[in-house]
């Protein structure tokens, strides 16, 4: 059910604000749709990668030969063989192609092979021998921390250490002095993105000397940025397509199996196609950085905040990834969408051999949103406040400052979408109704209850995210459009580079030029390299950037038709022009980056608040939970695609709501004990509830047609929601997500 | 590989016998994704799809005979009412895909300590019917058909052809914990059933020890302490020492499913739980008789 308070007119031809229904969807309903990992040609050899089996070990020596001489086998190669640079990475080039004389995780690269069959290519992988010396590993994040650590990369473990203060904590770590206190100190494990669709490409070498890649990628000029310097190549012969996505959330901005499939294919010269399946997806992507956090909350006797001191430890395990991002996050928006008046934060992000963390929706927001709303709920319980009523009197709005200082210049109407929230109706209690189903109470058709056992509790949380990318990055988007007449009528071409990962970005585009040109048939073309970059499918910047773009390519096309003259037609004027095709970059406001010592500085494009209130039905002798509904207030700024608006916000809750229950990569020693579907859960149809939202439009002027970016807001509040739900059925702490049966039942 | 498909359970058997390497294969559940994982590289696969009159059931002498390869959803649409426990624990196994294809007889062949469908057979005093083309068929109680971690009592020239076990006669109830509310592996799972005519109680443990396995102990303290004549209530204190004494005959280990002090636990409530169900149907059906 959803409302929206402005009314949008949806017009008729599939301009913005329509329900237009995205191409990919009954295809991938039926499983028709062609992903990457269906790309096919006919003469391709199959790429396979030899992993680690170590957590940190020297690499003594790799012995090919037996591999080599497997018939079908056309390529083995190490990192001898990488043709130019020998490492990459998004913001440090600290991650080698193929490992070179040591390996940091249990899963990291090896060698590559390339062979006539799947199968062939993975026995020969198998057949390679690798001696290795192990070496003690470093996998606890506050041992990282310690100067004596042993470095796993020059330089040290701390990858970024970011400190905000402001007021007093400008002069020292000395709280102000406060009516109430409270103290905690939470846990985030590692949360995996499990996209259904694991990485796979296929490279296919051209007479020029370059490589044609279709992969499935979040942003592809920055995979070619990091390719080609691999390659050897000049960026312009590293051409990249897009192929069918299969789920993104982050997983996909660092490279996996891209330069190994190009590598294989400038090699032998031919098409090559990489395919990881389940297990090695888990050892092939970054995962979300798991966070140990200190919180200290200072109120008055009113509940209003004094302060805000918090430590926030981020495990950015073997590499860089984005870690230095995902601390500047963390610090940043560690405090919360509140008005505090003294903020003391030290983020960390630090290596370890565990396995790399990097992007995952909400990107360091969600980690600290866990903190600082768990500490919420208890500084209400400290004041004798509602947990809906603590969040009101402390938040931000309109002309209110974040922790960074920056203004908040754009409808920011926390309070009131609280006080909606809270005023929606509460849903049915499953375990209060006659004869239950057991669908609807926690075990589901396990049967574990018939209603023994089962408390309810109710649970509110907000969240903070900023939109688009931060700190200073030239964050820009490009768009191709033409307009021209095809079969006597009037077309248009739009041509992005921008990658559509399942979030309904090429149906938007649509819409956006449609409204822009007045033109039914729009065609929006494959994303290559052949336009300009489009940045990342990340920081639910899409729509606001590559929306941007299209909207600004669309009317510089607009400007050229109008020189002929208003009385023409489309039709008329297209017929005397032949086609007209302008390419226009759009960028948003500059932003800036962090004080290093103070944090201080309009670090984030925009802000994005969604808050959540969760019901669930907890089952306390066995600690099974059913989060019975969740209900969201989130505003957009502007409503562009209501459909595709509301899929986000549920997919973004329900990730929210694995993090609270279910899912983590569990580890041991570095090592990852669940890389399947069996053993790291996701949420079923049974776990996550109906959904109540509200969708707010207040527009932001700075941004285009008003919007908010939308994909990840509701990926923060969701889980502190849930949990705060818990601990009111349970009345335990739960320090720590996701929150396990027997925390519950055996506390 | 090999891919053998006989027509006939004769030929099947004729093949086992010829080949006992040979990996049979119903609903492919268990053994695709072994192989697909590359955990297990049989040379022969035995293909048990043609062979009809394995997903087919019969009642001979009032005891009733299904075909190992009858899937869970025909379980769930054909017994439930004479398997009740059968069938709830087949509502619990995989997805509704799962649940089309695989079967009860490949849950025995895999023979996991958490396959869903051991509890309720303990429980119901079922026995596994297997052939073999030397030595004909025989039938294994299932308390002495599993034998370990994956093990089974079943030879390597045999092949499991039906399970038998007595239609329901009183109530049966399966539970079983997972971390989400479904398509999930147990992390321990519980059966009961009660036989008033013997005044006796089945139990079936799944997930908390080597092999699935039965809560003796439990079964014959319970089996005194109810009151079978009468529609008393259940005392308190025996629906407790009920849960202690099933807890007590698991031998659960930590796992990334779950800790051994969480199954014993939850075991516990699991069987208070479903022996209260379980009694409460059974005075019901008393009063109602």
């Amino acid at each position: 059910m959803t409302t929206s308070k402005a009314t949008t007119s949806a017009n008729t031809f599939g301009g913005i604000g329509g329900n237009l229904p995205r191409p990919d969807g009954t295809l991938k309903v039926r499983g028709e749709f062609a992903y990457s990992s269906d790309l096919w040609l006919e003469d391709m050899l199959w790429g396979a990668t030899l992993r680690s089996p170590h957590v940190r070990a020297r690499i003594l020596g790799i012995d090919l030969t037996e591999a080599i001489a497997m018939p079908g086998v056309h390529a083995v190669l190490t990192h001898d063989d990488v043709p130019g640079e020998k490492h990459y990475g998004l913001d440090r080039r600290d991650q080698p192609v193929l490992a070179v004389d040591q390996v940091r995780y249990q899963g990291e690269a090896v060698a590559i092979v390339a062979a006539d069959h799947p199968e062939t290519a993975r026995r020969a992988a198998k057949a390679i021998k690798v001696s290795y010396e192990p070496l003690p590993p470093v996998v606890d994040p506050a041992w990282a921390l310690d100067p004596a650590s042993p470095p796993i990369h020059p330089g040290g473990n701390v990858v970024r250490r970011q400190p905000v203060r402001t007021g007093v904590f400008l002069d020292g770590p000395g709280a102000p002095p406060a009516d109430v206190v409270v103290v905690g100190e939470y846990e985030v494990g590692m949360q995996d993105q499990a996209f259904l669709g694991p990485e796979s490409g296929l490279a296919v070498p051209a007479e020029d000397g370059g490589v044609d890649l279709y992969i499935a990628t979040q942003w592809l000029h920055v995979d070619r940025d990091q390719l080609a310097p691999c390659l050897g190549l000049p960026p312009e012969l590293v051409r990249l397509t897009l192929a069918g996505v299969g789920g993104a959330f982050g997983a996909r901005e660092d490279l996996s199996m891209q330069v190994h499939a190009c590598m294989l294919a400038l090699r032998t010269g031919r098409p090559v196609k990489i395919v990881y399946d389940r297990q090695e997806s888990f050892f092939g992507h970054v995962h979300r950085h798991p966070a140990r956090m200190r919180y200290e909350h200072g109120a008055d006797a009113d509940g209003r905040l004094v302060y805000v001191k918090a430590e926030i430890l981020l495990d950015g395990g073997a590499y860089c990834s984005s870690s230095l991002a995902v601390v500047g996050n963390a610090a940043s928006l560690g405090a919360g969408p509140y008005e505090v008046p003294n903020i003391h934060i030290d983020a960390y992000g630090v290596y370890t051999n565990n396995p790399p963390c990097g992007a995952m929706r909400g990107f360091g927001a969600v980690q600290a949103c866990f903190g600082y709303e768990s500490q919420m709920d208890r500084l209400a319980a400290a004041c004798g406040l509602s947990p809906v009523e603590i969040r009101i009197r402390n938040a931000v709005s309109e002309g209110s400052r974040i922790a960074t200082g920056q203004l908040v210049d754009t409808p920011a109407p926390l309070a009131e979408m609280l006080a909606e929230l809270a005023a929606m109706p509460m849903p049915d209690l499953p375990a209060e109704r006659p004869g239950p189903d057991l669908r609807d109470l926690p075990g589901g058709v396990s049967q574990t209850t018939r209603g023994e056992g089962v408390r309810h509790g109710v649970g509110y949380a907000v969240g903070l995210k900023n939109i688009c990318y931060s700190e200073g990055f030239d964050d820009y988007s490009t768009a191709r459009v033409r307009v021209e007449l095809l079969g006597g009528k009037p077309h248009v071409l739009v041509h992005t580079a921008a990658a559509e990962v399942g979030q309904g970005l090429v149906t938007v585009l649509a819409q956006i030029a449609r409204t822009e040109l007045g033109v039914a048939n729009v065609t929006v073309a494959p994303a290559d390299t052949r336009v300009g970059s489009a940045g990342s499918s990340s920081a639910s910047r899409q729509s606001y950037m590559t929306g941007g773009a299209v909207r600004a390519a669309c009317a510089a096309v607009r400007d050229r038709l109008a020189a002929h003259g208003p009385a023409e037609s489309l039709t008329e004027i297209l017929a005397l022009t032949g086609p007209i095709e302008e390419t226009r970059e759009y960028r948003h406001r500059p932003t800036f980056p962090m004080d290093p010592f103070t944090g201080q500085g309009d670090s984030h494009t925009q802000l994005a608040l969604c808050v959540h209130r969760a019901v669930v039905a907890v089952d306390v002798e066995l600690g099974l939970v059913k989060t019975v509904e969740l209900a969201a207030v989130q505003d957009v700024g502007r409503i562009l695609n209501p459909i595709a608006l509301e899929g986000q916000i549920h997919g973004a809750s329900a990730q929210g709501l694995g993090l609270a229950l279910m899912e983590e990569i569990q580890m041991e020693g570095g090592r990852v004990l669940n890389p399947s579907f069996t053993d790291y859960l996701i949420p079923t149809i049974l776990d996550m509830p109906p959904m109540r939202l509200s969708i707010l439009e207040h527009p932001d002027p700075h941004a285009p047609y008003g919007l908010r970016g939308a994909g990840e807001p509701a990926t923060l509040s969701s889980t502190p929601a849930i949990v705060a739900a818990v601990r009111n059925a349970t009345g335990l702490e739960l320090p720590r997500v996701p929150i396990r049966p027997e925390h519950i039942a055996l506390t | 590989m090999e891919f053998l498909r006989p027509a006939s359970w004769a030929e099947a058997l004729e093949l086992k016998a010829e080949y006992p390497d040979a990996v049979p294969i119903q609903g492919g559940t268990d053994v695709m994704v072994e192989i697909n994982f590359d955990l297990r590289r049989p040379a022969r696969l035995l293909d048990l799809n043609p062979v009809a009159e394995l997903s087919r059931w019969s009642t001979t002498g009032g005891v009733l005979r299904v075909g190992a390869g009858m899937t869970y959803t025909s379980l769930i649409r054909e017994l439930s009412a004479d398997l009740p426990g059968l069938a709830q624990a087949s509502r619990t196994v995989g997805s509704p895909q799962i649940r089309n294809r695989g079967s009860v007889g490949g849950n025995l062949g895999a023979a996991s300590p958490a396959g869903d469908s051991h509890p309720p057979l303990l429980a119901a005093d079922a026995e596994i019917e297997v052939e073999s083309r030397a030595r004909g068929s025989r039938l294994i109680p299932a308390t002495a058909f599993y034998q370990g971690v994956k093990r089974s009592a079943l030879a390597p020239d045999e092949l499991i052809r039906a399970f038998h076990v007595a239609p329901a006669t009183g109530p049966q109830y399966f539970s079983k914990i997972g971390t989400r509310n479904a398509m999930v592996i147990a992390v321990c799972s519980f059966a009961i059933a009660l036989h008033p005519r013997r005044r006796a109680v089945g139990t079936g443990i799944g997930s908390a020890a080597p092999t699935p396995r039965r809560a003796g102990a439990a079964e014959e303290y319970i089996a005194a302490e109810l009151d079978w004549d009468s529609r008393a209530a259940l005392d308190p204190r025996v629906v407790a020492r009920f849960g202690e004494l099933v807890a007590q005959a698991a031998s659960p280990i930590d796992d990334v499913r779950g800790t051994a002090d969480y199954r014993r636990h939850a075991l516990g409530v699991l069987a208070r739980r479903t022996l209260t169900w379980a009694w409460h149907e059974h005075m019901r059906e008393r009063t109602t008789t």
